[in-house]
């Protein structure tokens, strides 16, 4: 069934989706939106992970993005945490109040 | 052959779109949706590419419990929209320009670099999804035992981390 689908085309859709969260990384001014583009981000990698293991048929790069899932599980959890510290701090979380190491 | 074809595309639309919209949102809340539907798109990927578990995994780890932490958050913040701040002249072109060189590098490793594996290496092997999830297990029981086991102290870390982070500190106000 899959296999009529060239792995390029989704190597193509993981580049698109990675070059979108960097995107947002880079014009978004809200926390948030920032770190759900970084997950964007992951995910894009994880989807070539699982075309590459499909491609080159071992399960390695599904094991690997299990790991992915969980290690960003993880850094979700704690991100999230930082945001709410930073804006129980400055009654704010836009990026740009975070300055205070500016000179 | 064309039903799949077809299937591709319009996941592939979805998932350029819904991540355009988290891009594009004002509200976080909608960004997080788009973002739910995206995970939920690249899920079907999975599936596509035969990988059950992942796909599986992908529904609930992302679309289910990352996201509920995200919505959760953003209600609690209250920081469903942000007024419009100041941005710097420069930023939004710049950022674009950079993400359209990201863009082309990668597009140009592809169609460069890739061109003997540009089909599936092994088109006839069968996907047998009960199979698939049988060898993924064995192999994560047996070769990747220790990492599992260390992404166990992972996650207590993280929890640990996070209850350490938010907890309130006596006499301190908010």
């Amino acid at each position: 069934m899959a296999q009529t689908i060239p792995l390029s085309w989704y190597l193509a859709i993981s580049a698109a989706l990675f070059a979108m969260g960097a995107l947002g990384v880079l014009i978004r001014r809200n926390p948030l939106i920032i770190f759900m583009s970084v997950e964007l981000m992951l995910n894009a990698a994880n989807l070539a992970f699982v075309a590459f293991a499909r491609s080159f048929d071992v399960l390695t790069g599904q094991i690997f993005v299990f790991f992915v899932m969980t290690v960003s599980a993880a850094e979700v959890a704690v991100g999230l945490a930082l945001i709410i510290i930073i804006f129980r701090n400055k009654h704010s979380i836009d990026v740009d109040l975070l300055n205070s190491l500016k000179g | 052959m064309n039903l799949t074809l077809i299937l591709f595309v319009i996941l592939a639309a979805v998932a350029v779109a819904s991540a355009a919209g988290l891009l594009i949102s004002r509200n976080t809340v909608y960004a997080a949706l788009f973002l739910v539907l995206n995970f939920a798109t690249v899920a079907v990927f999975y599936l596509l590419l035969g990988a059950p578990f992942i796909a599986l995994a992908q529904v609930t780890i992302y679309a289910g419990a990352i996201m509920v932490l995200f919505l959760f958050v953003i209600m609690l913040l209250g920081a469903d929209k942000l007024p419009p701040g100041k941005f710097l002249p420069w930023q939004r072109p710049t950022a674009i320009v950079l993400t359209g060189i990201l863009l082309a590098e990668a597009g140009f490793l592809l169609f460069q670099r890739l061109q003997l594996s540009a089909t599936l290496a092994n088109p006839e092997a069968s996907v047998n999804a009960t199979e698939t999830i049988r060898a993924l297990g064995l192999a994560l029981f047996n070769q990747y035992l220790l990492p599992f086991e260390v992404t166990s102290v992972l996650l207590l870390v993280a929890m640990v981390g996070v209850i350490v982070l938010t907890k309130k500190v006596k006499g301190e106000p908010g």
